[in-house]
């Protein structure tokens, strides 16, 4: 089919390209890059190859499925440049407009429609999920198959992730997460909680310490029930239709409320939300709506900080390092407020780690479909982190946790050093249990 | 195609510990650098080992293939484009060589380090490796010797090539040769050391270099003096320079870059004045002192209308940066960026801002005019949009101009970005035909095949300067 370049270049948001001037500015920022060594997978060279498509001189598209597969979508290449190309748009555009006309195998496009359509936005289905891990992980399952070797077997490098899931919540703990919670002594603002699918599934008890933080800050949290994932993974993976989906009914879900701010805890679902007003931007009926959602949303981290902090017990000669979330840090630019919180920890010592930018290689499910790529950039993060000679790592990202207590792991320091989410930090400190 | 399939296997064969590819995605990740055009390579090699190298500018000087050696391609000129197929051949990849001798007071460098990495080594040894383009946390050294490049400090300290002593090189015919050494002084036969550098990739690969350092400054200080008149900021230029005054930098701002920095990012910048100038003297502390002084009279003896000493570091950097910012904040206005470095020397500098004014007018072109105008080096730079085809044809005749200008005024078509494709019409006009034609035999000499970075430095016949 032969397509016209003007539509060609809509679909691929061309019009963008053209303020790059192929500086090479992002070169040294990408983690691709860094670590693959070509061209190919730099921002640069990707943004080239979109470029080369609106100027008709790509025409079999197929030539940027793997440059922008590859991508980690960490958004560092933004942070550096001097034009301020919208990389991000670029690439989600690029993925899109291949996902649309992509062939996937049968099975594959099952799995993609089921995991983004019905898995991590169903609640039914992310709980049944965690559920499951709970069960198998108590009824002595976890233990039989870890012995037998089957993990390695696993499709996707699934084996080596299940080792370092975390503990689910049991189907109790699950329920005992309430609709609403008090601040504790004068409430100083009014905020709705964000649970997240994977966040709720997986990592309930952050969650459930989260809550407990901000009103011990001083917030009321709300819970709203109606509340749906994110849309992030499927906005990466270029089912746009899906994430714009799912970022209406959160709209609606949260129109419900009367609140301040809507705190998240994950830099990547933190991401999607701040970046609504622009996923629903064409839509008149919703992009000022969406502008709304997107001025409330919060990191936690934000919210922590506006309240003045939280009361913490003093910790005895621990050092610490922080790992940022890449979407934390880049896209909502939050940087200065969880170092503040972890400063303020009394008695603890604080070591910045080099190449914090960097991505660990998480990047949604990057390390899962990309296991190989992903573990080369995480060997080169497990570097820096050694350098601290830190004890504790934070970081403000569900994925970017378990990709931190998986470098651990493969470098044989699970004992010596541990990674956790800020909000477990701070809670521990707080005497939050 | 330049290359067919018996020959990529040839190469294949040879460059066992590295990488040939040829897949479409990497020919076009290879096509551009930070000029204009698109070239499709037939194959990008990467390899560390100087013997494949040997070997595939052997096999390429027997099969006529052109190479184009490459550093990370932020050329400005087109240098490392592949103009004529064949192979891309990307030295980024050999990186692993940065030695600082503080005895020798040298460093020893393989060609893909990036100059930045050569100022951190330096310093962390309390030295100093002078040339500074503002690339070079991007930019390899190998780039830096082929386009013998500059930076804001080559007032004071010069640029690349009065800093290399030595260099290990691979001949277009598959010798490697070593010249200079590590020495600073060394008169022994031809200087080719000085010959390769700046000759863009078209004598050679440069594998290896020594580079000169110097101890690092002990202190340093900041200067911008804000005037009402372009021509005046010009006049105080070359009053400062001829007072025995060196700064170390001394960077020209017109008002155009300072209204666009203010406007994508406020830096406290006078939007009414017609240009600032920006001072960096450095050296001993109390000889800066006064030379900050006998600066701050001699411009408001030519006219400036305040000159501003930074309190304290913080506003220093915050200077420098609003400087920083004059590139990215240009493009905002349109997206295509034509940067050109005519050079003048230093007493013309008032007569080429006025000049650039009349070109301004002239062709009705957005310029705006700012860089390192110390050392003459203004950098007019064009902002336009090249999907306009009228306004890009004004933009070519209005380049034209500006070099026509810098030569009449005893200056030269490029300071520091080279030659490459976009100069190469004009080269005539600045050597004239016999000067010209030197040079040309000593590439026939070099490169009897003419494999090495072929359409580059010198015009095809009837070779326009094109845009569109
Ligand atoms: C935003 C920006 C700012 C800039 N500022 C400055 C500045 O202040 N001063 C300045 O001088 N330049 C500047 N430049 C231009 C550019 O950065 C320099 O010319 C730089 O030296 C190029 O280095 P590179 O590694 O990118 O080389 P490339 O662009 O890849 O190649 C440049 C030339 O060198 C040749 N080459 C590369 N490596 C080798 C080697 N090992 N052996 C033989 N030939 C080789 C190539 O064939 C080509 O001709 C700027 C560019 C940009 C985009
Ligand atoms: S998003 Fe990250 S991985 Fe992708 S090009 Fe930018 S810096 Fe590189
Ligand atoms: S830094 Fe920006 S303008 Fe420069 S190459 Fe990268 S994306 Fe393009």
């Amino acid at each position: 089919m032969k397509e016209s370049l003007e539509a060609l270049r809509a679909e691929f948001a061309y019009e963008k390209t053209n303020s790059c001037v192929q500086c090479g500015y992002c070169l040294p920022v990408c983690p691709t890059y860094a670590s693959m060594g070509k061209e190919t997978h730099s921002p640069r060279g990707r943004i080239n190859l979109v470029k080369m498509v609106g100027e008709g001189r790509i025409t079999d598209l197929s030539v940027l499925e793997e440059p922008l597969d590859l991508c980690l979508g960490c958004r560092n290449c933004e942070t550096a440049c001097p034009t301020g190309v919208e990389y991000g748009v670029i690439l989600e555009a690029a993925r899109a407009a291949l996902v649309r006309r992509k062939t996937f195998s049968a099975p594959v496009r099952m799995l993609r429609n089921t995991m983004f359509t019905k898995v991590f936005p169903s609640k039914k289905m992310m709980k049944l999920a965690g559920n499951a891990l709970w069960l198998y992980e108590k009824t002595g399952l976890q233990t039989a198959i870890r012995k037998s070797g089957l993990l390695n077997k696993l499709p996707y490098h699934m084996g080596a992730f299940e080792a370092i899931t975390p503990g689910a919540a049991s189907p109790a703990e699950r329920k005992q997460m309430p609709q609403r919670i008090q601040a504790k002594g004068q409430a100083k603002y009014t905020v709705a909680f964000f649970t997240g699918c994977i966040m709720d599934a997986m990592f309930q008890r952050i969650n459930r310490l989260s809550v407990q933080l901000l009103a011990a800050a001083g917030c009321n949290v709300v819970i709203v029930s109606e509340q749906t994932c994110c849309g992030a993974l499927q906005a990466h993976a270029g089912e746009m239709a899906e994430a714009r989906k799912l970022a209406k009914r959160n709209i609606a879900a949260f129109e419900k409320e009367e609140v301040d701010f809507i705190v998240n805890n994950a830099g990547g679902c933190g991401a999607a939300l701040y970046e609504y007003a622009h996923l629903l931007a064409d839509e008149p009926e919703w992009s000022k709506r969406a502008q709304a959602f997107t001025e409330k949303s919060r990191d936690i981290s934000q919210v922590l900080a506006v309240c003045g902090g939280l009361h913490l017990q003093p910790r005895s000669g621990e050092r610490v390092t922080y790992q940022p979330s890449c979407h934390l840090t880049n896209v909502q630019r939050v940087t200065r407020e969880p170092l503040e919180l972890i400063r303020s920890v009394p008695g603890i010592e604080f070591i910045e780690m080099g190449q914090a930018h960097m991505c660990c290689g998480s990047a949604g499910i990057y390390n899962l479909v990309h296991y190989e790529q992903s573990m080369d950039i995480l060997d080169e993060k497990m570097k820096y982190t050694k350098a601290t000679k830190a004890d504790v790592v934070i970081t403000t990202n569900p994925g970017c946790l378990l990709q931190m207590k998986m470098g651990i792991g493969r470098e044989g320091q699970a004992t010596s050093i541990r990674a956790v989410h800020l909000v477990e930090y701070l809670a521990e400190a707080a005497g939050i249990s | 195609m330049v290359l067919n399939r018996k020959q990529i296997e040839e190469i294949r064969t040879i460059i066992k510990s590295g990488q040939v590819l040829t897949e479409e995605s990497d020919r076009y990740s290879y096509s551009f650098d930070a000029s204009f055009g698109t070239y499709l390579p037939d194959a990008v090699v990467q390899t560390k080992s100087v013997d494949e190298l040997i070997a595939l500018v052997k096999l390429a000087n027997r099969e006529l293939i052109p190479i184009y050696p490459r550093g990370q391609s932020t050329s400005l000129s087109g240098g490392p484009l592949p103009v004529q197929g064949g192979i891309v051949l990307d030295l980024s990849v050999m990186n692993d060589i940065l030695e600082i001798d503080e005895e020798d007071l040298v460093a020893i460098v393989s060609p893909g380090v990036l100059t930045s990495a050569i100022h951190k080594a330096a310093e962390e040894k309390g030295l100093f490796y002078p040339p500074d383009p503002s690339s070079s946390h991007v930019s390899t050294i190998g780039g830096n010797l082929a386009e013998n490049s500059g930076g804001p400090r080559g007032l004071k300290y010069g640029v690349t090539k009065d800093y290399v002593i030595g260099l290990e090189v691979i001949t277009p015919e598959g010798e490697l040769i070593r010249t200079g050494g590590r020495t600073v002084k060394n008169v022994t036969g031809y200087d080719l050391t000085k010959l390769i550098v700046g000759s863009e990739g078209t004598l050679g690969i440069i594998t290896r270099a020594i580079l000169r350092l110097l101890p690092k400054p002990p202190a340093s200080e900041t200067v911008m003096i804000t005037f009402d008149s372009l021509v005046d900021a010009g006049r105080a230029i070359s009053r400062i320079l001829s007072s025995g005054i060196l700064p170390a930098k001394m960077e020209l701002m017109d008002q155009a870059s300072i209204v666009a920095v203010e406007n994508y990012e406020p830096s406290n910048l006078p939007v009414d004045a017609e240009a600032i100038i920006l001072l960096e003297l450095d050296g001993h502390p109390m000889a800066i002192k006064d030379e900050v002084e006998k600066v701050a009279a001699l411009c408001e003896a030519v006219g400036a209308r305040n000159v501003r000493i930074p309190k304290n570091a913080a506003e220093k950097a915050d200077i420098w940066r609003a400087r920083k910012l004059v590139s990215p904040a240009i493009v905002r206005i349109k997206p295509t960026k034509i940067s050109e470095d005519a050079t003048v020397p230093r007493s013309k500098i008032p007569d080429m801002c006025a000049r650039l004014q009349e070109i301004r007018k002239k062709y009705n072109i957005h310029l705006v005019v700012f860089g390192h105008a110390g050392d003459g080096n203004l950098h007019p730079n064009i902002i336009a949009d090249k999907r306009d085809k009228e306004e890009m044809h004004r933009v070519e005749q209005a380049v034209a101009e500006i070099f026509a200008a810098a030569l009449e005024l005893g200056g030269t078509l490029s300071g520091e970005h080279g030659i490459g494709t976009m100069k190469a019409p004009f080269m005539e006009m600045e050597l004239g035909a016999v000067g010209l034609d030197m040079m040309k035999r000593i590439k026939q000499v070099w490169d009897p095949n003419n494999i090495m970075n072929p359409g580059k430095i010198f015009p095809e016949p009837g070779q326009k300067l094109e845009l569109t």
